[in-house]
């Protein structure tokens, strides 16, 4: 469903050149939930939008469903693919209500039958009726996250890519999202593409799952091996026992340059 | 009373079932927050006495009034006959101040229609797109706004003859420039948000996002910055007034009527001193306005 | 640990006056503490940070804080004013904040601004402020505080950047940290140095200290007892290593809804919310 090959996302040029990701190569089959794990500045967060087609200079190679993506995207095929954003703040406009939000898609593709698309969308994420014409700051986060699913499901898209859905959430309110999601996964058969710094809630919603460090893929492993702990690479190792709570022997201090 | 109670429930209702309810609601809100300021709420009320003065004009006074030349009346002091005296020509001041806030109001208004889609258009594509566009536009930007407001008015009334049109222009192309910064520091702010990128992601087009997304976000604070400018804007059309390159005589214009009574100045006071205290109170009015719409937009955003 | 504790709080309320009614952020919290470290967890909105920042006199204009009894080190907090709370922080207590590029100024050195520190409460000599900065710095394990001492917030990383901040809130000798969420900004790899920073000042010194944070497991394997709070109150106080066991269907409930490696599920147990425990 998702094939990347040698995807380079880079800025600057000659020795100032910084490569955001470089040479990633991946595939995701259909209806698979793919992970990406890494630390901020892995370049996790770069692929996710080089396949959301948001980075025009990206070099390399994307196919979503068998299709040779181009990095810049017409209306249609943007319509394949959809993303949740980390901050349920700022990625809904402050001044649009619920149902402006989601109008805005219906509109663009000319989909007609708004009215019904909405609140059956909206049923779908749990919203109720009475969130429908509220302003974001008149929802809690989760509700806030529950809007942004039901945005980019109301496109009707094969495929989900999520950055961090959770990180900005409570816990308990990270847990429903998380099922939430893994519901709309089965319902629709979507193939999910996440991103997240955490490796319980990668493992959770994903089988598959790469670990990234500055810009590259350094290893692909599945949900299995990483809890059973069966993984190959140093850093997966560390990035395995950070998660599991303080740990002296963890914290071995490295004075990193600044 | 108990109706009042609901319309006011059904506007502060947290879980709205329409649009139209949920607008009305954010702005009823946002009224709330407004009246409680009581210098804006001033400021509010010199603005639309402005406007009720300048809708009513006819009714208040006699039309006639405003140019009628009674020669045998000239320079008398503010009576119960004439509320604000008299001016050099024996015309009634009361009713050319009346008549005067027309011509106020309307400079005010053709500037505002003209600065505002100006400014905005040039700072939301200079923002939007950036790279070269940006560039070019700001460039064009500093290159009017280093002309010298007055100076290039003069120039213009020059060229193309005194008259309230040409003061307008004038006006309009030196206000505009800083809308434009304005507006483009907006849209940078929010050109890199989440909700920007999602709404690309669903397809919109860059004239979409710039319509629908970005400035809805840049209309409030260029309508604040234009508030507050309205007293620089109105004291500039003054000054053109009262150097004679705006209204022409016989129309009343605050502006010309200072000027025109500035040789008796000493001796009848009131021929300048009315229309100034006229041009003043409409400029604080506009100021008080412009903050306390600035108040209601910063807690909003908090 | 001393027979006094350094800490004692007694039905600390935090109350915001509305419009709309008052908003109670903190009620009637008490606890005693010695020289331990003792965590804080709960969701946004539980009133944990609101707690801290009672202790440090910090709660913002219309809050207003009261307690039966609030004492540190045997002082009376209930009857200080700006002034005395001024006087007594960085002095007998420090806290430390989520983002140290919010909390460091970015047109000062961070050697400048910890050798500042110093003078401010020892009025020290520029000498000696610098000294004590250096040695402050070599403390938090950075490896070449002279390089560091004149690098601006901006040139350092997170991690280097919380460490800078423990820096500057020891080095006026504290006898209680509070820190914030102070590793939530930070990638997990360094998170745990930075604690591991903390700890060893926070034992040597013999200090209190309480961590405030939303992650149960951080709290549970760094902390030795765990207050919980929900709704602005503590719903249950246990030992750090024990909360595998808590009682409160809170508690449990959170612990349950974490995912967890290794013990995959269909579904996430949610939380079911009893409007009975803000109460109780």
């Amino acid at each position: 469903m998702i094939v990347l090959e040698h995807v380079t996302v880079s800025y600057g040029t000659g020795i100032g050149r910084i490569f955001a990701a470089s040479d990633v190569s991946f595939r995701v089959e259909e209806g698979a939930a793919f992970g990406l794990v890494g630390e901020s500045g892995s370049g996790k967060s770069t692929v996710l939008r080089a396949i959301a087609g948001l980075i025009p200079h990206a070099e390399g190679r994307v196919m979503l469903a068998g299709r040779e993506m181009p990095m810049r995207r017409s209306t249609s095929e943007r319509k394949m693919v959809q993303m949740v954003f980390q901050d349920p703040y700022g990625s809904l406009h402050p001044n649009q209500t619920v149902d402006q939000t989601l109008s805005m898609p219906i509109a663009i593709h000319k989909l007609g039958d708004s009215d019904r698309r909405i609140s059956s969308v909206l049923r779908e994420v749990g919203l109720g009726r009475e969130h429908r014409y509220r302003y974001p700051h008149q929802l809690s986060g989760g509700q806030r996250q529950r809007v942004a699913i039901a945005r980019a499901l109301v496109l009707e898209p094969r495929i989900l890519l999520l950055d961090e859905p959770t990180s900005a959430l409570d816990v308990s309110v990270q847990a429903e999202i998380l099922n939430l999601l893994a519901r709309l996964r089965q319902i629709h058969g979507l193939t999910l593409l996440m991103v997240s710094h955490d490796l319980a809630v990668i493992a959770h919603l994903c089988e598959r799952i790469g670990v990234m460090s500055n810009g590259s893929l350094i290893e692909l492993t599945s949900a299995e091996a990483l809890s059973s702990g069966r993984v190959t690479h140093s850093y997966t190792r560390q990035l395995l026992r950070s998660n599991r709570g303080f740990d002296r022997s963890g914290a071995e201090i490295v004075d990193a340059a600044s | 009373m108990n109706g009042t109670l609901t319309w006011r429930g059904w506007l502060l209702d947290p879980a709205p079932v329409s649009r139209r309810q949920a607008r009305l609601g954010r702005w009823f809100r946002a009224w709330l927050a407004f009246r409680r300021n009581g210098l804006a709420m001033t400021g509010l009320f010199v603005v639309s006495a402005l406007v009720l003065t300048a809708l009513a004009a006819p009714l208040l006074v006699d039309p006639r009034a405003a140019i009628l030349q009674v020669l045998t009346e000239r320079l008398q002091p503010p009576s119960s006959s004439h509320w604000f005296g008299v001016d050099e020509l024996g015309r009634d001041i009361f009713a050319r101040i009346v008549f005067g806030a027309r011509t106020t109001l309307i400079i005010v208004a053709l500037v505002s229609a003209i600065v505002t889609p100006v400014g905005l258009g040039i700072g939301l594509a200079a923002g939007y797109f950036g790279s070269w566009i940006d560039a070019v536009l700001m460039r064009i930007t500093d290159i009017f706004l280093s002309f010298p407001r007055l100076v290039l008015a003069l120039a213009f009334a020059a060229a193309l003859g005194p008259g309230i049109e040409n003061a307008v222009i004038a006006i309009a192309l030196t206000t505009w420039p800083p809308y434009a910064r304005l507006a483009r520091a907006e849209t940078l702010t929010h050109r890199r948000s989440e909700f920007i990128e999602a709404a690309e992601l669903q397809g919109a087009s860059h004239l979409r996002i710039i319509m629908s997304q970005i400035m809805p976000l840049c209309l409030p604070s260029v309508i604040i910055r234009l508030t507050l400018d309205m007293a620089g804007i109105i004291l500039t059309a003054a000054g053109l007034g009262f150097l004679g390159l705006a209204a022409q005589p016989p129309a009343p214009e605050w502006g010309a009527m200072v000027s025109s009574g500035r040789q008796v100045l000493l001796g009848q006071w009131w021929v300048s001193t009315i229309p100034g205290i006229a041009i003043f109170v409409t400029s604080v009015g506009f100021n008080l306005l412009g903050d306390g719409l600035r108040d209601v937009a910063d807690s909003r955003s908090s | 640990m001393s027979d006094t504790p350094l800490l004692t709080l007694r039905n600390l309320r935090v109350v915001y006056p509305g419009d709309e009614g008052d908003l109670v952020a903190v009620r009637n919290v008490s606890f005693d503490l010695g020289r331990e470290r003792l965590g804080i967890v709960g969701e946004s909105g539980s009133g944990k940070s609101t707690t801290g920042r009672a202790i440090m006199g910090l709660v913002a204009a219309p809050g207003i804080v009261t307690a039966d009894e609030m004492r540190l080190a045997g002082k009376d907090l209930t009857s200080l004013d700006e002034r005395g709370f001024r006087r007594l922080r960085g002095k007998k207590v420090a806290m430390i904040l989520q983002d140290p590029k919010y909390s460091l100024d970015p047109v000062m050195s961070v050697g400048q601004q910890i050798a500042e520190t110093h003078r401010c409460h020892f009025r020290s000599s520029m000498n000696a402020a610098r000294a004590a900065a250096l040695d402050m710095l070599a403390a938090v394990h950075i490896r070449d505080p002279e390089r560091v001492y004149a690098l601006y917030p901006h040139q350092v990383s997170g991690g280097m950047g919380q460490r800078v901040m423990i820096a500057m809130m020891l080095i006026a000798g504290p006898d209680l940290l509070i820190a914030d969420e102070p590793t939530s900004a930070l990638d997990v790899t360094v998170q745990h140095q930075v604690l591991a920073i903390m700890d060893d000042l926070v034992r040597s010194r013999g200090m209190g200290l309480i961590l405030i944070s939303h992650n149960l497991h951080l709290v549970s394997s760094f902390c030795d007892r765990v207050l919980v709070m929900y709704g602005g109150r503590v719903v249950e106080t246990c030992a750090a290593g024990e909360l595998s066991k808590a009682r409160h269907p809170y508690t449990r409930g959170l612990l349950a809804s974490l995912p967890e490696l290794g013990r995959r599920r269909a579904e996430l147990p949610q939380l079911r919310r009893d409007p009975a425990w803000a109460e109780g």
